[in-house]
This record gives C-alpha cells, structure tokens and sequence, in this order.
C-alpha cells in the first residue's frame, strides 16, 4: 500500500512545530500502525535524517504509552483501539493520513509526537488508591465482594491511562480517566472508607492540573480503548455531590 | 546455514572459552527445617530504627511489579527511595502486559493445595535447578500477595458468592491461579502503582521519569549509586545513595522479536554485570507455546496469547502432513491431538518448554500449518460446544478478539493458528538469599535476577515471584545491609563516579561520531536471527560455537556499521535503542557460552546431543545440579564460570514425567 503522511515535526517543547511531508511504498495491509512508523524512520535513518519520535511500548494494547492524533481522532479512525493495535488494512491506498500529538494544554509537547501526560499521574497521587500497608491485610476471602460489584470495578479499573479520553474532548478534560479510578474503589468495600475525600482531591488536582471541565459529550468513550463507559463519569458526579452535600460522620476527625 | 554466519572476517574468529573460579558458597540460605527457613532467617536479620531509616537512601531502578512494589513498601517503612524510570509514567512497565494470572498457595478450592505442592510444582517445572530454600519461600509468602493485593483493592475474578474464583494453569494439577479477566498483569501492577502513588504524596518516594541507568557505581565491592541519562534534555547524572535495587526486567529482547515490550532491555543489569555482578544462567529464557507466528519482515514484536487458553483449547495439526485443507474441514479422526497423546496426565496444560518443544517437533516433522508451516491449531470449538458461547467470551472475550484483530481470523470460526515465541528470562544477576548480588548494597528482584523458576517458569509464577521480592521479601532483607551503613554518607564527588560518567559519555560520542549505513533495528534483527537460530528451542554444540563467532563479527560490525542521527543532549530514541542493543550484542555472547558449556539438557535449555529417543530433555544432575554464575573479565576476555552446588535435600530430582 501507498501513502502520503503529514507528520507534525517539534524539535523540543520551545519549537513552534510543523507539519513535514512523508511518501511511504510497500506497506503491509497487516502492519499496524507504529509498524509503519518503523519502516518510515528506517526509511529516514539511512537519507541521514532524523526520524520521527513517538511513544510506544507493549505494541499489544495495554501499557497506555501509545498515542496520536490520526486523522483528527485520538489513536485514528477505529472506536476504543490503541493506535499499536491500529492495521494499515484500515486505511485507503493512496490516502493521505495526518498524524498528530494529543493536544492539550495539561500534555505540554515534548518532541514531534510525544506529549508529557504526568498530570494523569498528579491526579492519582491525589487519592488513586487505597491506603493499605503491606503486611497488614487480612485474608482475601474474609470480605466476599458481590460478583456484579467485582465485574463492575473491573470495567473501570481496566483504564489503560493513555489520555485518548482528555484529547478527543473539545474541552480537554480529564473526567473519563479521574472517574474510571474514582467509580472502581467506590464499588468495593475497601474503597469506602477513603470514598469521600478520594473524590474530592481527585477532582480538585484535576483542576489544578489545567484539564478542562466536562460537558458530557461522550467523545472521551467513543474513543477510550479500555471502553471505559460514560456511567463512570455519572458515578462520579454522584459521589462527588453526596461527598460535598451530606455530612461527613468523620468530618470531626478529619480536617 | 544462514548468510550472516558466512560473512567473511577471520581475523576476529575466536574459541569459545572459560575459565573455572571458585565454588560459591555463601548464598545465605538457612538450613534446617524447610518450612521454618524464612521465619528464622528474618528473626535473625538486622534492623534499622524509625528514626534511621529516615536517613537512608535506596534507588530503586524500574517500576513493574518488582520495583513499584519494592518502593512502595521501603517508602511505607520510612526509607527515602528514589525510583527511575524510562517510561513517561511509572504505570507502563512491561508487567503491564501479563494476561493469565498468579498462583497462590490459598487451597480455596479444596483440592489439596498446600504451600508444599506449590513448591514441589515450581521446583519440578524449573527442571530442579532452583534453589529449595528460595522456592519453598516463594511459595510460602504467595498466600500473603492475594491477601494485600485484594485489600488494595484489585477487582479479582469472583464467583456468585463473592468469592474469589480460580483456574488452572500448565504444570500443575490444582486450581492455584487467580485472574482479573486476560488483564491480571495490568491489574496487579496498577495496584502497586497506586501504593507506588500514595508514598509519593507521601513524601517518601521520588519518582524520575524519563531517566534511563547507562552504568552502575561500585567503589571496593560496594554499589555507591547509578549514572542516569534524563531522556529529554540528554543530561548524564551522578545519583548516589546506601543502596540500589535493580528491578529492570528480563532481556528477552535480545532476540530482537519476543513478546516483551519493545524497550525492555538488560542495561542496568548487563552493565552491573560489568562492574563485577555474576550474571547466572544466561541460556535460559522461557520460549512461550502459545504465540501468534511471525507474518512479515516488517514486524516489531509478537504477540501472546495467554496460557489460559489451554484449559479449553486443544491443540492439534493435521494426520496428513501438508494438509492444506481448511482446518474446519478436516474430519475428527485426520486430526492428531500430539499433546494430549504424548502427555495424557497433563494434556494440553503441559508446562510451557514441554508444549513448545512439541511444536517444534511436530512442525519439523512437516506437520506444521498455515503459510509457513511454523505453527498448530488451538482450537475452541469443543468448549465452545460443552460450555457455550457466553462462557468463553467471559474467559477469553478480549483475547479472541485480539487476536482477531491481528490475524484478521475469528477463534470462533477457526481455529487459532500459533507458534512458539520468546517470552521470559529465568537467568538474571545472580542474587543470594537476601536479593543482594556479589556487590554488597546491589540488589536484583523480579525478573532481573535468576532466583527462583530454575530452567522453566510455570505459567502465573511471574506475578507472583515479582510482588514476592518487592513486598515481602526485599523490605525484609535490605535493611539487614543498610543497618551497617548508617554513619556512611553518599556522595557524588568520587572518582569512581567521575569514571563511570565519563564511560558513559564516551559510549554515547562513539556511537552518534560512527555515522555507518545501518540502522540500529537492522543490526539487532541480524542479532536475534543468531540467537533464535542456534540458542532458542534447540541447541547444539557446533550451532553454538558457529554463533559465538557471528555474534563476536557482528558486535565488531556494529560499532562500524550503525548509523545513529541526532545528537546526545537531546531527545533522541534511536540513541536509546543504540545504547540497548550495545549491550545485548554482549549478552547475547554471554547466553552461547552459557547454553555451551552445559553439556545437559534442563527445562528450557535442550541440548540435542542429550535428549531421551522420545526428545525429551536428559539432565545430568552429577556433572550440572548447579547454578552457572558468570563473572566478567574485561573486553575480548573470556568470562569466568562459579558454580553455586544446588543441594536437594527435601525434594529428590528425577525425570521430569508429565506424561
């Protein structure tokens, strides 16, 4: 297969950035995505050019280092798929195909396709987590967890934390990733006790962080590949007003 | 034989050699009971107060369910830890990718499990070359992983009661392994990372990404700090603290095609090996049954497809070699079901070097199928039929699906077409009882070291011996070697330091001033054919000392041939990539020499010279019941080989049967 790439070229976070195009022979309709990349800069190695940079990693799906702007969609033209699990058989021969960084004011560029998405990060060291020693815990079977509950937790904790959901949104908001860790503890009851002020400092640093506000648009699902469902983000908006609304029985306790 | 092994340069063609050292014998084990070896090897081990541990600081080098564990825990303790990683974020580590799930010893099913059975299991699957002392711990401490990882928060497969649900995995007779769907990989590291998180909101834990170790510092046997490199501005770092643990991975990658992630490399530990740590068992690296077969030239990696499946697929190829109908065509008794003829007590779930050893074997016979005859059938469609649709799609929706994607073939309609591929790395640096390498204060845990799974790894061990080391057995140890540091100060300022940097910058300089014609990529294909070819499923003395010569001229090639564009102070990947395969050119020697001088065959290492009539492996425990522990000696020497004796006291090895 033939195309023509419009590649977004950024020397360093200072460079303004461009678009450079590429031609590209004899691909494979069963090379995914980053494989054509490959052949690209192996292509622009050996002219003695710099090839082009971009994040990836496992190549199957699951460690969130991949991600791109193709064809003005987050990870390209398929629903919920990593760009690594992106095939060329998915595009036109001879089609033009632009390819960006994810854009958002919370991911600074950090050369050509490569964006900084620590902010993901921030928002989970805010209260991601249960606060559990090791060492301390009881036995596994000793707190039986409804299997509906269990399944359900499992469907948000999938989040691969790649930011396809804050660079599809128009308003670049981090809600769909920030509700996905919020709604897995709020279903399991060892993520009670730390339930309310979990939701509050992750929507908080949220904000601190520069992602933008929620609409409901939905495009974040469209496009997330752990399919993380737009319930998370209702999930949330509930904890999140009970948290702020009803009084805390520990609020004596805690400051 | 291939065009790379041909290409004529005599003058660089050496022997193959080693020389014999010393017999090791301070591995710290215990001795006495087995089952209280843990227990009183702790209640022995050195302290450090509260106040003291406040002091003290550990680098803690990658961040998979080893190291994201391993700092999460010191952290919890009081240490201050610093954790460097390559990745943009601590959560992407290659553990990510683990689909199946992790044995514990929980006997929730009462089927007899015991932490005893545990242990004989991984003992007899890693061919008896493991230690019983580090296995029967492993075992021991699996229990206390499912407890914390469930109060964590990890969402488990339950059962309609609540309870946590458990399957089967090759090598074992028991229903031991827990599974969060086909991601128990991703969920279990998540789970450390937020413990990783929490500790960094804490205040105890840094976490530098972007940071890739280029060297270790070791000053009078003792590990002093790393040189990092930050990957964005290209800056060359002195970091030093009272001791380091290097949580880095396998080196599977050296194959160039495998199932690890494309950045997963043996830096760290190729270049603490340089600096006087043993590396043990190089040659043996896990080779996967259960694969997608390679389709193009252009591919980067291969892709697994969990070991689960083998508890409802059945493997088979056609009675008929070359048959080239369409699998769904081929009437019942045409189809020659070879694992469950061979193996019946074990069937499908045999271990994974015995299954991938038969697919070899029945592809050589010319039994192969698809378009290069390297690969069988997994087929479903016998479970579909007992258990119904709905029910495979729970266990294994999203693995059918992946591989439809890939394949562009439907597990429903068809059989799964696979292959074996290079998936995990027994050997690593050689770590005594405490995790702690030769070098005083330089620990290896997970994946980097080689201690537990002996020549095989059984399927959902991986998991389980990596959040093993990093929570509950590490923290235990490494204050035992930190309460004798607490009046050293660390420091950059050494010349030790100062020479380990510039090495460092020299490496780099002669890498970007070689400007060849080659691509890194191009050369690390040339270095994985080698290894795959004569160090892979089967070896052979003479294949070896052909490879050992190909590798040494293509390491020689290398460093006139590569092209590396950009510069050093900045961003520049293939300059990482560059780097990496460096030294997997000199790791890969390493693996000849190793899978070489072992004149047996073990576990994953078979060696056709010795083999049962049936190509079964035949061990030799009087000459090679140990651990091979390799020291370095320089550029273009050759290594030194330690044994370490490995004494079967409780378990008495026999032939591995699984028939």
């Amino acid at each position: 297969m033939h195309f023509t790439l419009r590649v977004w070229r950024q020397k360093n976070a200072q460079d303004t950035g461009h678009f450079e195009i590429y031609d590209i022979d004899g691909v494979s309709p069963d090379a995914s995505f980053l494989e054509m990349l490959d052949v690209l800069n192996e292509k622009l190695i050996k002219q003695g050019r710099e090839p082009v940079a971009f994040d990836h990693d496992c190549r199957e799906g699951i460690c969130g280092s991949c991600g791109m702007f193709i064809n003005g969609r987050a990870h390209g033209p398929l629903r919920n798929i990593t760009t690594c699990r992106l095939y060329m058989r998915h595009f036109r021969d001879g089609e033009t195909i632009t390819i960006e960084p994810f854009r958002a004011k919370s991911f600074p560029v950090i050369k050509d396709l490569v964006v900084d998405r620590s902010a993901l990060d921030k928002i989970v060291q805010a209260g991601g987590y249960i606060s559990v020693n090791t060492g301390s815990s009881p036995d596994a079977n000793s707190i039986p967890v409804p299997k509906p509950a269990a399944d359900l937790a499992f469907t948000y904790a999938a989040c691969i934390g790649c930011g396809a959901c804050v660079a599809a949104c128009k308003n670049a908001s981090a809600m769909l990733f920030t509700a996905a860790k919020v709604a897995h503890f709020a279903m399991l009851p060892q993520g009670q006790p730390e339930r309310r002020q979990r939701v509050k400092r992750m929507v908080a640093q949220m904000d601190k962080e520069g992602f933008g506000h929620c609409t409901n648009t939905g495009a974040c699902a469209v496009e997330c590949p752990a399919k993380i469902p737009l319930t998370a983000i209702a999930q949330l908006q509930r904890d999140f007003i009970w948290a702020n609304l009803s009084p805390d029985p520990h609020a004596a306790s805690s400051s | 034989m291939s065009e790379i092994l041909t290409a004529p340069s005599p003058t660089i063609t050496a022997p193959l050699t080693w020389s014999e050292g010393n017999l090791i014998e301070t591995s710290r084990c215990p001795s006495g009971d087995l089952e209280k070896r843990w227990t009183r090897h702790k209640d022995n081990l050195r302290l450090v107060a509260p106040h003291n541990k406040r002091k003290l600081d550990i680098i803690v080098v990658g961040a998979g369910l080893a190291g994201a564990s391993a700092a999460a825990s010191l952290g919890e303790l009081g240490y201050r830890v610093k954790v460097f990683v390559y990745h943009n974020s601590p959560r992407r580590a290659h553990s990510i990718a683990a689909q199946g799930g992790i044995n514990a010893a929980k006997n929730y099913r009462n089927d007899g499990d015991s932490i005893w059975r545990l242990f004989y299991d991984t003992i007899k699957g890693g061919d008896f070359r493991a230690r019983e002392s580090n296995v029967y711990r492993l075992a021991e401490v699996s229990v206390k992983i499912i407890d914390h990882c469930v109060a964590q928060g990890i969402p488990f497969a339950r059962e309609y009661g609540g309870y946590l649900d458990t399957r089967s995995f090759g090598g074992a007779q028991l229903m031991r392994t827990f599974y969060a769907r086909g991601q128990t990989g991703q969920q279990l590291l998540l789970g450390a990372y937020n413990a990783l998180q929490r500790q960094v909101a804490a205040g105890t834990v840094q976490v530098f990404y972007n940071y890739e170790v280029l060297d270790i510092v070791v000053e009078e046997g003792r590990a002093k700090g790393i040189i990092v490199r930050n990957l964005i501005t290209g800056e060359i770092q002195r970091v030093a603290a009272h001791a380091t643990v290097l949580a880095t991975g396998g080196y599977g990658n050296a194959y160039f095609l495998s199932t690890n992630a494309r950045l997963s490399n043996a830096t760290a530990t190729w270049r603490a090996h340089r600096r006087g740590a043993y590396f043990a068992n190089p040659s043996f690296v896990q080779i996967h049954p259960t694969c997608i077969p390679q389709s193009g030239d252009y591919q980067s990696k291969l892709t697994l497809m969990s070991e689960s499946l083998r508890n409802d697929g059945r493997v088979w190829v056609p009675r008929t070699p070359g048959d080239k109908r369409r699998p769904q065509g081929i009437p019942e008794s045409e189809r020659w079901y070879y694992l469950e003829e061979w193996y019946p007590s074990f069937g499908n779930l045999v271990p994974r070097d015995i299954a991938s050893r038969a697919a070899k074997r029945v592809c050589d016979m010319g039994y192969g199928v698809g378009p290069t005859g390297r690969a069988v059938y997994l087929d479903f469609s016998d479970a579909i039929q007992r258990l119904g649709r709905e029910v495979i799609y729970q266990r294994y929706g999203n693995l059918f699906e992946m591989y439809e994607e890939i394949t562009g073939e439907s597990p429903w309609e068809t059989p799964m077409r696979i292959y074996p591929a290079v998936h995990y790395t027994m050997g690593g640096l050689w770590v005594d009882y405490n995790l702690m390498t030769n070098i005083e204060g330089l620990y290896a845990v997970g994946e980097a070291n080689f201690s537990d799974h002996g020549a095989n790894r059984l399927g959902a061990s991986a998991l389980m011996q990596g959040l093993a080391d990093g929570y509950f057995i590490l923290p235990y140890t490494i204050g035992d070697y930190l309460a004798t540091q607490l009046f050293v100060k660390p420091s950059t300022d050494t010349t030790a330091f100062a020479q380990a940097e510039k090495e460092t910058q020299q490496r780099i300089e002669k890498l970007l001033q070689t400007k060849g014609t080659r691509t890194v990529d191009e050369l690390h294909r040339e270095l994985g054919k080698i290894l795959w070819d004569h160090c892979g499923l089967a070896r052979n003395a003479k294949d070896l000392a052909e490879a050992y010569n190909a590798i040494k001229l293509l390491k020689e090639r290398f460093w006139r041939e590569v092209a590396v564009p950009g510069t050093g102070s900045e961003f520049n990947q293939n300059l990482e990539k560059a780097l990496r395969v460096a030294d997997f050119l000199e790791l890969g020697e390493l693996m000849i020499i190793d899978a070489y001088h072992r004149e047996e065959s073990c576990g994953c290492h078979l060696r056709e010279e010795y083999q049962t009539e049936e190509g079964e492996a035949l061990r030799d425990d009087k000459k090679f019941a140990y651990v091979a522990a390799w020291q370095w000696n320089g550029e273009n020497q050759s290594p030194t080989l330690h044994q370490e004796p490995l004494q079967f006291e409780f378990v008495k090895p026999t032939v591995r049967s699984y028939k």
